[in-house]
């Protein structure tokens, strides 16, 4: 399936967020996540569907004032 | 002083943006002494673009205070803040609901409407918003325990535009801690708001973008205390006219 990652689309297999991480490659970073524009908490990752056509943004520590 | 039940001794609070180099944020954070540190949240790549600017962050053993910089409406800065606590395992959240592009003045509406939903929910909340003495009181309503107004716009390096303002806060305010974000440009604005009797000064590009980040890291602190212990020290009242300060008494007739 198609989904958005953070707006660029890629091509997915997985159906959980957790596991769509590891294949998309945010494996050796922490990353904070958002799907369709909603919160998904860590722990909950495991536990939330990834569906064509879906938004997902992945965040990560960045400098900042 | 504390902030939200944590002591802090250097009342600078201090930026990572915009450093020349990775060694320069690391030594300017060290030549300030500053305990706190402020970052943002933004796109990862799978290369781990953020991995080594947070393994920098790690070693100085700074507290984080992650902003909403660039949110400029109420879900944006709500959800962001939910992403930086999970991320950071921190409450702290500084509130940035920008409410114009180019002035990157706050939107108040929108920041006393994100303190609420946050604070209801367990954050504390460091919002940066304007001097209006209004706006802070319905900010402390929404359960902040902070306020940080500007001294000028983010970035302009202009100093206090209005002192009156932050006077007009401190008294209006005695008991909230004060953070004067944003604006400071040289050591004597950062001195000039500790003297005013606000509790602590945030800023970034004043040292970030200074020819020597870290002496300019190590000035501003030596400002910071020196308007703290001047406002502590209770400074004379300005007069209309000149009082000699030598006395008169004894002077000789020598004319």
């Amino acid at each position: 399936m198609k989904i958005s990652v953070n707006a660029k689309q890629r091509e997915i297999t997985s159906d959980t967020l957790s596991a769509a991480l590891v294949e998309l490659g945010f494996t050796e970073v922490a990353v904070a996540t958002a799907l369709n524009g909603s919160f998904v908490p860590r722990r909950d990752r495991d536990r939330t569907p990834v569906q064509d056509g879906d938004n997902l943004e992945v965040l990560a520590p960045m400098k900042g004032g | 002083m504390k902030l939200y039940n944590t002591e802090i001794s250097v009342r600078l609070l201090l930026g990572t943006a915009q450093y020349p180099s990775p060694t320069s944020l690391t030594e300017a954070i060290q030549a300030s002494e500053c305990e706190v540190v402020t970052v943002s949240l933004r796109r990862e790549t799978a290369q781990g673009s953020g991995a080594g600017f947070w393994k920098i962050l790690r070693r100085t053993d700074c507290r984080i205070l992650p902003n909403t910089a660039g949110c400029h409406s109420v879900s944006e800065a709500v959800t962001t803040a939910q992403m930086a606590r999970d991320l950071f395992d921190t409450n702290w959240i500084k509130l940035e609901v920008i409410g114009h592009a180019d002035t990157l003045q706050p939107d108040v509406f929108g920041l006393v409407e994100a303190a609420r939903i946050l604070c209801a929910d367990g954050f504390e909340v460091f919002p940066y918003t304007t001097a209006d003495l209004i706006v802070g009181e319905r900010l402390l309503e929404a359960g902040c325990e902070v306020l940080m107004p500007w001294g000028a716009p983010i970035g302009s390096g202009q100093g206090l535009r209005d002192p009156d303002a932050l006077r007009a806060m401190r008294a209006h305010f005695p008991d909230t801690p004060l953070i004067v974000d944003a604006g400071i440009g040289r050591p004597s604005d950062a001195c000039q708001a500790m003297e005013l009797g606000v509790d602590a000064v945030l800023l970034n590009t004043a040292v970030a973008k200074a020819g020597d980040p870290v002496g300019m890291a190590r000035a501003m602190t030596q400002a910071i205390r020196a308007g703290r212990a001047g406002y502590l020290a209770d400074p004379m009242e300005p007069r209309d006219m000149a009082v000699p300060s030598t006395p008169l008494l004894g002077m000789a007739e020598l004319g």
